[in-house]
């Protein structure tokens, strides 16, 4: 998703194809009608090598990853980084405030003892975990985004609704207009139709 | 039949092939209690398509309510201003007004604490482990039970918070700078308590919300969809529901405001299978972070108890058996909130099946013979422990001046669970609404029995003391279930009620495979499984 989707002051990249009213084309999207068809046409797209596609489906379709050909993602990763700012926060603010800033003799055990801060290790490592997953899935999905081009076509709504699409930008390598739409019709598509740029 | 594969059986049930099938004996049965083990019960009845379910789930949020709504909105709205002017005179006035006295200085706020907190676990429990087990059935009740959840744990923190007496240093439980230069004291279990049950509450609700996401981007299309058809433009009048005067007229169309708060926090959801990729992982890691969370946030409330030198409260039992107790006293209330809407909404039942609420019963059955077991280890450990303190106060318990609460809990969560080794007990939504009934019931008698009578002995006989609850006790906690009742029925109201994704996604029509050719590695055929993971 390019910068200039976020922030206003990017001029965004010169379209490369413009509808007869002039307007940009964002590209096009084709609807299939069940899984099993959107599914297969997901497996011809990865085999013409489409780059900039998605297929957009009201619930995740098993197996999609391997059908789309797209790599699994470092979210799990970065949630650990999450995991370990809230173990550090914990141990770092139990142990300065027990041992450094307010020692407290509690049953003449040492200050810094480490046995009763695990159970706030533990709990603080689990929030700051939860809140990663949460907003680092956002974020690498471009979300949140409250327009998209997609969004402006009426077919599209039914996208949460029980209808796929696959969708092909403007800016893959091979994408052309007419060859394209012509393409998603041979696989299956029950509508094809041109995406203008918001 | 063991030649087909279980999702073929399910398939031709489904579309009407088999659907004659005779079924157990005698049973009202809905055609989901099969016991054959080659058939699997179908998640969804009634042949839905896709669209169904969107229309089903979604109908619940946009059409008005059946008449019953507003009437019993009106009655739990009542309860919990009650609850709310208890606490407000409770705040005002000290914790005098409560029946507290010199040596129980924990009775119904902290048995209240307890039972809310306790109920909340089941949705928890429902989402993330039967999540990580794949149990598919999951999906007829995780979302209702991540709500009760939430609106239990906001019951739960109202009791700790409004106990401590002045409540204007409550911020003293947590670790704020504060120019007195204190620090709050990390070795103590009621400070690991405030952040568990913190920590349990913010993540329930991302999990809730998460879960929401893809569903309130549904009802933000649907919306969009009338708006542009132009069929949602009327104004939304609210009127006096008994003159029928206006009493408001809003500015926008109810199909504006769904279009706006809907798309809101569905931030833009477009589902995008590359979004549904990340989103899926990042609900296995929420859910695999909430199981161990579950479970210690009860442990770490039993801590409260079991790391004191109480007798009665001073064991190790006590982690497991409070999660136990937890875990049984919040599918009871799933049941008890749920078996009613089922019947109250328009097809529920498609997608909440009499097996679902079997399985829900066995549940039931199993974490209350474990929470009998657990009653019945602690009075072996007392004798067996050779502790006369400890001795005495579990006899005490049975037999004492409190007995009645004590043997109230045992009938209700022990006695009562063991009708479910009944088949036709534990498959007729009546008897399970019953039982669940007593188990709540008697769930919160466990909390009291647990708290006031291990208080109410201590080691001198000077020190001797009863509690008998006053009316503010009595109407806060009545007030704290209208609180509850009425969180949840704004939920029924207003948000999806059924994860309809995820409905979708486990139906016959949602197999990228086409129906007939399961590919579930999770049932014993993965030989077949050719998907791309």
């Amino acid at each position: 998703m390019p910068v200039s989707d976020y922030l206003p002051f990017i001029r965004p990249p010169k379209a490369r194809f413009v509808t007869e009213r002039g307007e940009p084309v964002w590209g096009v999207m084709a609807q299939f009608d069940d899984t099993a068809g959107a599914f297969h046409a997901a497996e011809k797209m990865r085999d013409a090598g489409f780059r900039r596609w998605d297929l957009h489906a009201p619930f995740p379709i098993h197996g999609i990853e391997g059908a789309m050909g797209f790599k699994r993602t470092i979210l799990p990763f970065l949630v650990l980084g999450g995991t370990f700012t809230g173990v550090a926060t914990a141990v770092g603010m139990q142990w300065w405030i027990s041992a450094i800033d307010y020692p407290l003799v509690v049953q003449g055990k040492p200050f810094g003892a480490w046995e009763p801060f695990t159970m706030i290790i533990f709990e603080l490592g689990v929030l700051f975990s939860a809140f990663a997953s949460l907003f680092i899935m956002l974020a690498l999905n471009g979300l949140p985004r409250w327009n998209h081009p997609l969004m402006r076509k009426d077919r599209f709504l039914a996208v949460t609704d029980d209808k796929f699409f696959v969708v092909v930008q403007a800016n893959d390598p091979s994408f052309n207009p007419e060859q394209t739409s012509r393409f998603l019709r041979d696989i299956g598509a029950s509508a094809v139709e041109l995406v203008e740029d918001a | 039949m063991t030649s087909l594969h279980p999702d073929q059986v399910t398939a031709e049930r489904l579309t009407g092939g088999r659907r004659a099938e005779p079924i157990g004996p005698g049973l009202g049965s809905d055609g989901t209690l099969n016991e054959d083990p080659a058939i699997r019960s179908p998640l969804v009845l009634s042949d839905r398509s896709l669209h169904d379910v969107t229309e089903i789930v979604c109908g619940y949020a946009e059409n008005a309510p059946g008449r019953w709504w507003l009437p019993m909105f009106a009655f739990t709205a009542t309860v919990a201003t009650v609850g709310v002017l208890m606490i407000t005179y409770l705040i005002i006035t000290g914790v005098g007004v409560w029946g507290l006295n010199n040596q129980v200085g924990w009775a119904w706020d902290i048995t209240n604490f307890v039972f809310w907190i306790g109920i909340g676990h089941a949705g928890t429990l429902i989402s993330a482990i039967l999540c990580l087990f794949k149990q598919k059935w999951r999906t007829a009740v995780n979302r209702s039970a991540e709500a009760m959840t939430i609106f239990a744990v906001i019951c739960a923190g109202i009791f700790p918070g409004i106990h401590v007496g002045r409540i204007w240093f409550i911020w003293f439980v947590f670790p704020i700078p504060n120019y007195n230069y204190i620090w709050p004291n990390f070795r103590s279990p009621l400070l690991w308590d405030v952040f568990a049950v913190s920590t349990y509450a913010t993540v329930s609700l991302l999990f809730w919300y998460m879960g929401m996401i893809p569903d309130f981007a549904t009802l933000r299309d649907r919306a969009d969809r009338r708006l542009r058809a132009g069929s949602g433009a009327a104004k939304i009048c609210i009127r006096c529901p008994i003159t029928g005067i206006r009493l408001l007229k809003a500015p926008f169309s109810a199909d504006r405001a769904r279009a706006f708060l809907y798309g809101l926090f569905a931030v833009g959801w477009n589902g995008s299978s590359r979004h549904w990729h990340r989103y899926e992982v990042a609900y296995l890691i929420l859910a695999g972070i909430s199981t161990p969370l579950v479970l210690s946030v009860h442990s770490i409330v039993s801590f409260d108890f079991a790391t004191s030198v109480l007798p009665g409260w001073h064991t190790t039992i006590f982690p497991p058996y409070f999660v136990a107790g937890a875990i049984f006293g919040g599918f009871a209330m799933v049941l008890l909130l749920l078996i009613p809407a089922r019947e109250l909404f328009a097809n529920m039942k498609d997608l909440l099946t009499l097996r679902h609420l079997e399985n829900m019963a066995k549940i039931l059955l199993v974490t209350g013979t474990m929470v009998g077991f657990a009653y019945s280890m602690e009075f072996f450990i007392a004798w067996y422990g050779g502790n006369q303190y400890e001795l005495y106060a579990f006899k005490n318990r049975a037999t004492g001046p409190y007995w009645w609460a004590y043997w109230t809990m045992i009938s209700c969560n022990v006695i009562s669970p063991q009708l479910f080794w009944f088949r036709r007990l534990r498959t007729d939504p009546r008897s399970i609404w019953v039982v669940a009934l007593l188990v709540t019931i008697g769930m919160w008698f466990e909390r009291f029995v647990i708290i006031v009578t291990s208080l109410h002995r201590a080691f001198l006989p000077g020190e001797w003391q009863m509690f008998f609850p006053t009316p503010v006790d009595i109407l806060t906690f009545v007030g704290s279930c209208g609180i509850f009742l009425t969180l949840f029925l704004l939920f029924l109201r207003f948000l999806p009620v059924f994860p309809m994704a995820e409905i979708k996604a486990i139906m016959p029509q949602g197999d990228p495979h086409g129906t007939g050719h399961g590919h579930d590695p999770t049932i014993g055929h993965g030989g077949d499984f050719t998907g791309g993971h």
